[in-house]
């Protein structure tokens, strides 16, 4: 993994998930090791984001490294009209790595493909956010204890979530039994369920999201966003369809864990919150970890 | 037989060169420019509308002095994947060939995403083909993941 840069989850084989995840859990063990010490890490952020760019950034004050970049393209000379590949190379010449976040598919991987330096992505558009599907995993393993054979539930936007797609790629090489639930419009793509079929994991889509919870370990929750639909009546029928209330898990499983990768709105009522199966904010503490173990894997230090 | 015939009358012979035969003749201007045909200049004769029993219309292309390297001809593969290739020296046909689908295929296409970094950056595109069914293939962009379908592509 050393120099190799991360842009999509697909980027990592099944023992180097495994890999980062042991590592990762050395660092919450023993957070400040002063590994990044004399490192220069970019964090370039062309689309705003809290958890995502504070996690990465407190990953690297932790580990003794210095932080370089930007939190929005505003700030920096894109609005002048400068091309990504003259940003990338630019910061190429003033870092050991790049982290970065854009609202395109596919920049990460140009990225990659012209800087100087490993890149690791932050998020490009609808595409993939492979740190959020490491410190995904990184949540299941920890509070199921092993991630093979589960039974998973993805709720909420299918068909636009990022983080959905990844994890489901991710999850595919532990024989995970998939249920996906959401409104006919924001359906898991055709790709993935292809994608599935080939690996011979099975899967259910379920449009209805009451009373087939009981067997679920992990519950997936997403936001679903007004602006994925064309018509607003749609939108405004179909937002309280998808929400996760306390009474809801009544019956479930006592491993049962509920996942967010947040920002929730309202999909997860917050009578979950003091629920001992909500775990959306220990999850995102995870976030710092895992981030921690892929960037020094990548720089070679561990 | 008399669909041969026909195809005969309605486009003139060629003495040396290549006929590419058994073109979707909606695709035909598609193939043209994958071909970068606009830029030959020896005789080319053009057929399209022909009756097909295979492809309903299909369209037919005859070039004089023009030979195509396999990894030039199998680009058209995408959307003229029964095309056939037929050799012609001194008017006797010396060679036939089928188009092979390639694994990859930069440059020459539009990637369907609008979202993608190739449609708002100077980067050239790469796709990956691969499988969708028994006929079909798929294009799932180096960049972006996403899948654009070859029929519905758009050629540089």
């Amino acid at each position: 993994m050393k120099n190799k840069s991360l842009i999509s989850i697909n980027d990592y084989s099944k023992e180097d998930i495994i890999r980062t995840l042991d590592l990762a859990e050395g660092f919450e063990k023993n957070p400040n090791q002063k590994l990044l010490e004399g490192k220069v890490i970019a964090t370039l952020f062309f689309e705003p984001s809290t958890r995502t760019r504070l996690s990465f950034e407190s990953a690297i004050n932790r580990l003794g490294g210095k932080v370089i970049g930007f939190a929005s393209k505003d700030s920096s000379s894109v609005q002048k009209g400068e091309s990504l590949k003259d940003t990338i190379k630019t910061v190429s010449n003033y870092s050991d790595l790049i982290v970065m976040r854009h609202p395109l598919e596919g920049s990460a991987r140009y990225a990659s493909e012209v800087a100087d330096v490993p890149v690791i992505n932050a998020g490009d558009g609808a595409n993939q956010h492979p740190t959020q599907t490491m410190l995904d995993l990184y949540s299941i393993r920890k509070t199921q204890n092993s991630l093979e054979n589960l039974n998973l539930f993805v709720v909420g936007d299918l068909k636009y979530g990022r983080t959905v797609h990844s994890l489901l790629m991710a999850m595919a090489y532990f024989q995970t039994s998939y249920h996906f639930v959401s409104p006919p419009e924001l359906r898991i793509p055709e790709e993935y369920k292809m994608f599935l079929q080939k690996k011979k994991l099975d899967y259910h889509e379920h449009t209805d999201f009451s009373d087939i919870i009981s067997d679920a370990d992990i519950i997936y929750m997403t936001r679903i966003q007004r602006e994925r639909f064309s018509d607003p009546m749609e939108y405004e029928k179909t937002k309280n369809s998808y929400v996760l209330e306390n009474t809801m898990l009544e019956g479930t499983k006592d491993n049962l864990r509920i996942l967010h990768p947040l920002p929730r709105v309202n999909e997860i009522n917050e009578d979950v919150d003091n629920s001992n199966k909500a775990y959306y904010f220990p999850q995102a503490l995870n976030g710092v970890f895992t981030r921690m173990a892929i960037m020094s894997s990548i720089l070679g230090l561990q | 037989m008399a669909d041969s015939t026909k195809t005969k009358l309605q486009v003139s012979a060629i003495k040396n060169g290549t006929v590419i035969d058994h073109v979707p003749a909606r695709h035909l201007f598609k193939v043209i420019s994958i071909l970068g045909l606009e830029h030959i200049t020896t005789q080319i004769t053009f057929g399209t509308n022909l009756e097909s029993k295979k492809l309903g219309y299909k369209a037919i292309i005859k070039l004089s002095e023009v030979f195509f390297k396999d990894k030039d001809i199998n680009k058209i593969a995408l959307i003229a994947p029964h095309a056939k290739l037929n050799i012609i020296k001194n008017f006797k046909v010396t060679e036939k060939r089928d188009v092979q689908v390639p694994d990859q295929i930069t440059g020459i296409a539009k990637c369907g995403n609008p979202n993608c970094i190739t449609n708002n950056d100077k980067v050239n595109t790469v796709f990956y083909v691969q499988p969708k069914d028994k006929e079909k293939v798929a294009l799932k962009c180096h960049y972006c993941e996403k899948i654009t379908d070859p029929e519905d592509m758009e050629v540089f």
